[in-house]
Formats: C-alpha cells, sequence, structure tokens
C-alpha cells in the first residue's frame, strides 16, 4: 500500500499487526509501546521525524480506546489525569528544550543514549525488587487468610507503600483528594512535579514515557496500580495530542499509517485492557519488567553499532 | 482446555473475522478516498491538516471501540 504523506510503500498487514502488539501492551501496562512503533516504522524505511510524529498519532487512538475500556472498568481517575496533563505537557517543552542544548553542545545522541540506558535499567531492577518482595509477603498473608475475589486484586499493596504514604502526609498547600483512587489528600505540587518529570523524559527521550510515569504514581503518589493504568491511558490522550498537533504542523505526521496502524491497536488495546482485571497490581508490575529492558536493548544496540532504528 | 475457555476462544475467533472483514473493505473505501485529499492538505495547509488528522484519529477510535463493543455484545449474547 502506497502512503502518499510520507512516501513509502508499506504492508498495512504488517501495520495492523504492530498496532495490535502494541495494543494490548498498552491497555496491559499503560504505555504507549513508542520504543516498538518508532523501530518498527523504521524497518519499512519510514523517516525517524515521520516515525516519531505518526507513531505519536497512532498513541493518541489507540489511548483513547483503552482509556474508554479502563474507565468502564473503573479504573480511570479523571481529575489526577488532567492535573497530570497539565505537568507533563510543561515538562514534554523543559525535555524538548533540554534536547536543542545538548544539540547545541554537540553531544545529544551519546547522553541521551547513557540517560535512557540508565533510567530503564534502574526501573526494571526497582519494579523486579519491589513486585518481588510484595508477592512474598501477600503469599505470607494469604496462607493466614485467604482473600478472594476481584476487589480484593484492586487493593492493591506495595512493599514501597510507606513512601507514598509519607509523601502524602507532606502538608503542601493546595491538598487535593483523589477519591477514586483511594487518596484521601495529596499536594497538588506532588502530582506536578510527578508529572512533569515524566513529561521531561518523554521530550527528552521521545515517546509518551509511561514506562516512568505508571511506576511514579504507583510508588511516588500512592495510587493503585489497576487505575495507574488507566489514569495514564487518559493523560496520554491529552499529552499525545498535543505532541501529535505539533508534529503535525512541523510536516512529521503521516495520518493514513497512524490509521491502518490504529485498526489493530483498537483490538489489542481491549485485549490488554480487559486482561488486567485478571491479574493483581504486583502481578502486573512484575510483567512490567521487561518493557524498559527491551527499551534498554535497542538504545545499546544503536550506541554500539551507529544504526539507529 | 475447558468449556468456558473453548467458548471464549471460539468468540474470540469470530469477532476477530468478522472484525477483519470490516477493516479490509476500510482500507479499500474510506483510506483510499482519503488517501488524495489528506495528501493535498499536508501540503497545502499544515495546520489544517494537524487538526483533521486528530479529528479523524480520535473519531476512528471511538468508533472502533464501539463497533468492538457491539460485536462483542452481539456475538456472546447469541451464544448464551
Amino acid at each position: 500500500m502506497f502512503f502518499p504523506i510520507s512516501g513509502p510503500h508499506i504492508s498495512p498487514i504488517y501495520l495492523v499487526i504492530v498496532g495490535f502488539v502494541i495494543g494490548i501492551l498498552g491497555g496491559f501496562f499503560g504505555v504507549g509501546g513508542s520504543f516498538i512503533a518508532g523501530p518498527a516504522l523504521r524497518l519499512v524505511g519510514l523517516d525517524w521525524n515521520f516515525a516519531v510524529g505518526t507513531d505519536l498519532a497512532h498513541i493518541v487512538g489507540k489511548s483513547v480506546v483503552a482509556a474508554k475500556r479502563h474507565r468502564a472498568l473503573g479504573n480511570v481517575d479523571l481529575r489526577l489525569g488532567l492535573v497530570m496533563a497539565v505537568g507533563t505537557i510543561a515538562g514534554a517543552e523543559g525535555g524538548a528544550q533540554l534536547i536543542q542544548m545538548l544539540k547545541r553542545a554537540g553531544n545529544v545522541n551519546f547522553v541521551v543514549s547513557i540517560v535512557s540506558i540508565v533510567v530503564y535499567l534502574s526501573i526494571s531492577a526497582f519494579m523486579l525488587w519491589e513486585s518481588r518482595k510484595t508477592l512474598k509477603s501477600q503469599r505470607r498473608r494469604s496462607s493466614k487468610a485467604k482473600v478472594k475475589g476481584l476487589t480484593a486484586k484492586k487493593k492493591d499493596k506495595s512493599a514501597f507503600g510507606h513512601v507514598s504514604r509519607a509523601i502524602q502526609r507532606l502538608k503542601i498547600w493546595p491538598m487535593i483528594a483523589l477519591p477514586t483512587s483511594g487518596v484521601k489528600g495529596i499536594s497538588l505540587w506532588v502530582i506536578l512535579l510527578v508529572a512533569f518529570v515524566g513529561g521531561l523524559f518523554s521530550g527528552f527521550l521521545g515517546g509518551g514515557a509511561g514506562y516512568i510515569r505508571m511506576p511514579s504514581m504507583v510508588y511516588v503518589l500512592g495510587i493503585p496500580t489497576h487505575l495507574a493504568v488507566g489514569t495514564d491511558l487518559f493523560e496520554i490522550i491529552i499529552s499525545a495530542s498535543y505532541g501529535t498537533l505539533s508534529h503535525a504542523v512541523k510536516g512529521n505526521v503521516d495520518i493514513l499509517i497512524a490509521l491502518v496502524m490504529h485498526t489493530g491497536a483498537a483490538i489489542g488495546a481491549q485485549i490488554g485492557a480487559i486482561s488486567t482485571q485478571y491479574f493483581a497490581g504486583p502481578k502486573i508490575r512484575l510483567a512490567f519488567v521487561p518493557l524498559p529492558l527491551i527499551g534498554a536493548a535497542i538504545v545499546i544496540y544503536t550506541l554500539v553499532s551507529g544504526h539507529k532504528l | 482446555m475447558t468449556k468456558e475457555t473453548a467458548r471464549t476462544l471460539r468468540d474470540f475467533s469470530i469477532e476477530l473475522a468478522i472484525y477483519a472483514l470490516l477493516v479490509v473493505a476500510y482500507f479499500f473505501l474510506v483510506l483510499h478516498l482519503l488517501g488524495d485529499w489528506l495528501y493535498q492538505l499536508e501540503s497545502q495547509h499544515r495546520y489544517v491538516y494537524a487538526g483533521v488528522a486528530i479529528l479523524l484519529i480520535i473519531g476512528q477510535a471511538v468508533l472502533l471501540e464501539s463497533l468492538t463493543t457491539f460485536l462483542i455484545r452481539m456475538i456472546r449474547g447469541r451464544s448464551e
């Protein structure tokens, strides 16, 4: 199939399959999946600028489907999502400025690669340690009193819970309540800071940075994993829409490719979102561990070989 | 494989088959017709293109979400 906007001939079946795989990951983990979509689009000859912009447009569509499904399952905190969107957009602009600064200094590729490898590996190591510790303590508890049912799965325990509780106790005005997430009060500045850092990485490393935002929502803000996944997807709709508009104006979006990819992603995202109901929070977090590792492997490959995937 | 799992897999296969047929029709009809118009828009009116792009992807998302939900309901409803 010929795509006149960006110029390449790409099999629509290939695009649908890529969209489907990313849709499942997005629906299940609340990530954009740009670490797969970017290289997958580059592989079939799309220029790097089009790969980034088109991926963002496809992320918007996929997140709408997955967030709608998560909302039906009660996994979206609208208030938290809207506040976070503000911080994310500001952070994304900051990240883009940082990239421009490094470009002028002439060492953007090396710095971005090293930072992303360190970040990806740290997230994986930390989540592996935390989710295994939580699962072990849950097994000990469940041998004493067995808890059954879907609501028990949504009652999310974390070995890092004491830190998020301490953060929630910080009384920095203005405080807001997040009843949907079960948070009685948390400083608005903490939420904005978490979103800003996520946005900063999004602007700095590319993609939606769900691999940073979803874990930070769980560990820093104390949001249950299912709600963190759903709310992250809702927030991605707003921030990725902003990114799509910005890239489309610069001529980096082939919307026809995004529309074709999205036909696969729409069904994948539904499967991913529904699947979260069958897994407890720590198990979702444990399954999340390989995702940043894939990202790290891609960056190491590009750094060593000199090929940009 | 339990009876329940087998039924879920069968429902899902039917849903995928119907969905695939609809998607193929969609490629040939909608994207084929929109291709040239979007190409012209992208090269001549970049700001309008940006707005249309966002509307198209969100519109398709809402449409496909409703379609898959309808298919799931229809197939599950018939097999019960």
